[in-house]
């Protein structure tokens, strides 16, 4: 049921539940209601289903069922993987006995990740709990593996990065990065550090092989892949201990606490699976829209494309305009039924432009006037052809108003 | 009596940007959307304002950019603001805020200078039926942008003794940040001194100061957003 004059391009942000995961889900709301911690007929069902979802997700990450932690969606799985893994004793323990009782363990990551992982490690680094190393990106916003080895330490405990940026839609080298932090651990024979990849943008896209990717955590969340919101799974290699961040009840082998959200998880595994069903053809379908639409948006003069050409999700289109400002654009493209987003700092809560276009060495006057459009299973030609004749006409009315005439060279930082 | 900047109006606080196929629920009020999808008084022919009184604020890397250009006539010895054209680089609220500042000045025959002086960021943001509370720094601007624009008219009419400097009590020395720059701060976001140092940097260099500048912070967070 898709309204012609209306366009959703905003599915980095959050995606519509599929009718078909919405049905799977249903009948764990008021029928099998059981706890599945109970001993009764209706929690046992309720626990077989939770088991049945678990066994699902694990063979498409083609991981154990008991290396799946489910938690309330991205942040929770980032925040314990990132909390978790540096406030583990044993770690804090192994790294002391081998470098001495001052040894703080020294985490990696990157500029361009989601809040959900650099705020709790800025938290940590505040508190004296952690070392961090904030890598630089390119350009396109790609963390070059041979970076991440060069600030590898004797004390590095861990290593996040993310598996597609959510912003700008660049894809890293994860796979390349896992197996040279692999040979690394190897030729110390050191059970350190991890690799943590959020993967959350990535689900629809592309293959979450935990053994071809080399990761040991990995953070996924089901309202970016067409499931419900609140519901989201770490993975945790065998063997890998962690603290957790609730505490309570024992659920989840200890590491979340909380009666499993039962029609959640359906959710996520019927999700997960629909979304690596048809992740190839979903990709080459809106490849050709990206391409198609990215560049078309860069004819209008003073235009940019943020991220990478190619190692790009199929999914998103992120151009910045010079002299007009995002969120005044994205209310304009509102009005005309087009729903995108913005890097602007005026439309966001701390009044700070986009740290992902800053760190790509975008200018602030272009980080500004950035605008994300992010494609979805809905999105067709016409949605394009809607986006091609709104823009432009968008751009000029806010550049007609605007004091600003910029020259190009304000998109590189001044 | 409500003073929007301490209390926004409900309206202008609830809700987020939905379909336009609901019609409502936007983040801004009617009086906001009005000004923003059809803004008044913007400047389309720059050849004819040549000479006017030119004023401006702010720069695009902040995220907010205004000039202001008016013409000032004297009528039976009172000088009214005439005309007022603008252009605006920014949000929603920034783009309103200087349009309606614009209809206020030129209503009713236009404004006397003496009036538009005496004109508070308060005025404009009642005016929109208020503001959302991280967006009260957007009126300020356009504040300001009338303000300097009134001290060229000043200058070029030979009444320099009327230039009103834009100077504030100095509270770091070493980094010679006023009290205007913490305020200017706190309306762009930063409710805490952490957020006020990673912004102005203000005693890093004279930690001396840091009372002072936490007192200010808690008056400035009092006067802008009520908390």
């Amino acid at each position: 049921m898709k309204s012609l004059s209306l366009s959703y391009l905003d599915h980095a942000a959050a995606t519509p539940v599929d009718a078909r995961v919405l049905e799977a889900m249903l009948p764990y709301f008021s029928s099998v209601y059981g706890n599945p911690s109970s001993f009764h007929s209706v929690g046992i069902e309720a626990k077989r289903a939770v088991q049945e979802a678990r066994k699902r997700i694990a063979s498409l990450l083609n991981a154990q069922e008991e290396n799946i932690i489910f938690t309330s969606g991205g942040t929770e799985s980032d925040s314990l993987a990132v909390l978790g893994i540096p406030r583990t004793k044993v770690h804090l323990d192994a790294l002391r006995a081998k470098l001495g009782e001052e040894t703080i363990p020294h985490v990696i990551t990157s500029s361009v990740e989601h809040h959900a992982v650099l705020e709790p490690l800025l938290f940590l680094k505040k508190r004296g709990e952690i070392e961090l190393t904030v890598l630089d990106v390119d350009r396109q916003g790609m963390v070059a593996p041979q970076d991440v080895v060069k600030a590898l330490k004797e004390n590095t405990l861990l290593v996040s990065i993310m598996m597609a940026n959510n912003e700008i839609g660049t894809i890293e080298p994860i796979a390349d990065t896992g197996r040279a932090i692999l040979s690394w651990r190897k030729e110390r024979e050191t059970p350190y550090p991890f690799f943590h990849t959020d993967a959350c943008q990535a689900a629809g896209y592309l293959d979450l092989d935990v053994e071809k990717t080399h990761v040991d955590l990995l953070t996924l969340n089901a309202s970016k892949m067409y499931g419900p919101k609140g519901i989201g799974l770490l993975y945790i290699r065998k063997g890998i201990r962690l603290a957790p961040l609730i505490i309570g009840g024992g659920q989840e082998r200890n590491l979340r606490s909380g009666t499993e959200n039962v029609p959640g998880i359906i959710g996520l595994a019927k999700a997960f699976e629909l979304a690596q069903a048809s992740r190839e053809e979903e990709s080459s379908r809106l490849t050709v829209l990206r391409d198609a639409l990215a560049e078309e948006l860069l004819t209008i003069p003073k235009s940019v494309l943020n991220g990478h050409t190619t190692k790009r999700l199929p999914n998103n289109v992120n151009v910045s305009f010079l002299d007009i400002e995002g969120e005044a654009a994205i209310l304009y493209l509102d009005a005309e039924g087009i729903m995108a987003s913005t890097g602007s700092a005026c439309a966001s809560s701390s009044l700070d432009p986009s740290h992902v276009i800053l760190a790509t060495g975008l200018s602030y006057e272009a980080a500004h006037g950035s605008i994300r459009f992010t494609l979805g299973r809905s999105t067709t030609k016409e949605d394009v052809q809607h986006v091609l004749q709104v823009m432009p006409g968008v751009v000029e009315r806010l550049r007609h108003m605007s004091p600003v005439n910029l020259d190009m060279k304000y998109f590189e930082k001044q | 009596m409500s003073d929007p900047i301490i209390k926004p109006t409900h309206e202008a606080r609830k809700g987020d940007v939905v379909t336009p196929a609901k019609g409502k629920g936007w983040f801004y009020t009617d009086m906001v959307k009005e000004h923003f999808f059809s803004p008044k008084n913007f400047l389309e022919d720059e050849a004819s304002y040549k000479q006017a009184y030119l004023g401006m604020v702010g720069s695009p890397a902040c995220g907010d950019a205004m000039k202001v250009w008016l013409k000032i006539e004297t009528i039976d010895g009172v000088e009214r603001i005439k005309d007022f054209k603008w252009k605006t680089f920014g949000c929603a609220s920034a783009i309103a805020s200087t349009s309606m500042l614009s209809v206020m000045i030129t209503e009713e025959g236009g404004m006397p200078v003496e009036d538009a002086l005496k004109l508070r960021p308060q005025d404009i943001m009642e005016r929109l039926g208020g503001l959302p509370a991280r967006k009260v720094h957007c009126s300020v601007l356009g504040d300001k942008a009338l303000r300097s624009a009134i001290n060229d008219y000043f200058r070029k009419s030979g009444q320099h003794d009327r230039v009103e400097v834009e100077h504030g009590r100095l509270v770091d020395k070493v980094l010679k940040i006023t009290d205007h720059d913490i305020e200017e701060a706190v309306l762009e976001g930063a409710d805490t001194l952490e957020k006020l140092q990673e912004k102005i940097k203000v005693g890093t260099g004279d930690p001396s100061c840091i009372p002072d500048v936490e007192q200010l912070l808690r008056f400035y967070k009092e006067k802008h957003f009520g908390a």
